[in-house]
């Protein structure tokens, strides 16, 4: 059951991703080029993303998941390095190539060579990580 | 007059909300793209392999049948491999150091009003933003 709805809410979003525009790197970048042409779809995307995600969060309220288990607890709302530095490295990889995770897997399937590539070197980053991860953490605090 | 890539936009973005809205609800967790992948490269989601595996299907899998009936949302990533290769390891480790990119701190996350969701989102907003005018208007390269 677990699989299925995961496969389900995969299958959701991946569809979504695909419609918005979101896997053509041109429309990413054209966001993110403020100076350029810019296309404003991006916020449309995401202002439609937002709005059934805060009815689900609401939802949680008083409840459990349907499928058992607890609904996940919000992180304690601090800003450390990592947060910072990583969500800036992401960022300017994300306007180099117009890619961000979700969207370079759901363009896969018609995507070609540069697409396969931009996941394996995803991948690769995303091991070469941990280890930096423990470095940047940020010392203990009294 | 508000475009026709923008409703599809706004369409599609309903979609990813749904996905996010079905995996925080039913299955209980937070659909962020880099964390469900990170989870299987770096080893540390071993306990929700299959979930995580039926996620990632679902995303590659839903483009498929839609791609030839839509219109046809071609790709125009950059040609240039070691662009290719140095934003892809960039996203990698980026998202996995802030824990999370454009659908777990973007989506799930500022619809939860979380401060950590959307100090991300400045930060890499941002990081691309300026990744665009240094590589497209100064250097030329993307």
């Amino acid at each position: 059951m677990r699989n299925l709805f995961a496969f389900i809410s995969g299958a959701l979003f991946g569809a979504g991703l695909f419609i918005s525009g979101m896997t053509d790197t041109a429309k990413v970048q054209g966001w993110l080029d403020v100076f350029g042409d810019w296309d404003p779809t991006l916020a449309f995307v995401m202002g439609g993303g937002i709005l059934p995600m805060a009815v689900a969060w609401l939802l949680t309220k008083g409840r459990r998941p349907a499928l058992g288990g607890e609904f996940p607890t919000p992180p304690a709302p601090k800003i450390g390095r990592n947060l910072v530095v990583g969500s800036v490295l992401f960022g300017m990889g994300w306007g180099l190539a117009g890619l961000c995770p979700g969207p370079s897997l759901a363009s896969l399937s018609y995507g070609g060579f540069g697409h396969w590539l931009f996941v394996v070197a995803m991948l690769a980053g995303m091991m070469a990580a941990v280890p930096l991860r423990a470095r940047l953490a940020e010392p203990a605090e009294a | 007059m508000i475009e026709q890539d923008w409703i599809w936009g706004f369409v599609g973005g309903l979609l990813i909300g749904l996905g996010g809205a079905v995996y925080l609800l039913v299955n209980g967790r937070v659909m962020g793209a880099s964390g469900i992948v990170g989870g299987l490269v770096d080893g540390s989601g071993m306990r929700t392999v299959w979930e995580r595996v039926a996620f990632i299907a679902g995303v590659i899998l839903a483009p498929i049948p839609i791609y030839p009936i839509y219109r046809t949302v071609e790709t125009h990533i950059t040609s240039n491999v070691a662009v290719i290769i140095a934003a892809g390891l960039l996203v990698g480790i980026g998202t996995r150091l802030a824990n999370g990119c454009t659908s777990g701190h973007g989506v799930c996350g500022i619809s939860r009003l979380s401060l950590r969701g959307i100090t991300a989102t400045v930060f890499y907003i941002g990081a691309g933003g300026i990744t665009m005018v240094l590589f497209r208007h100064v250097l030329g390269v993307i």
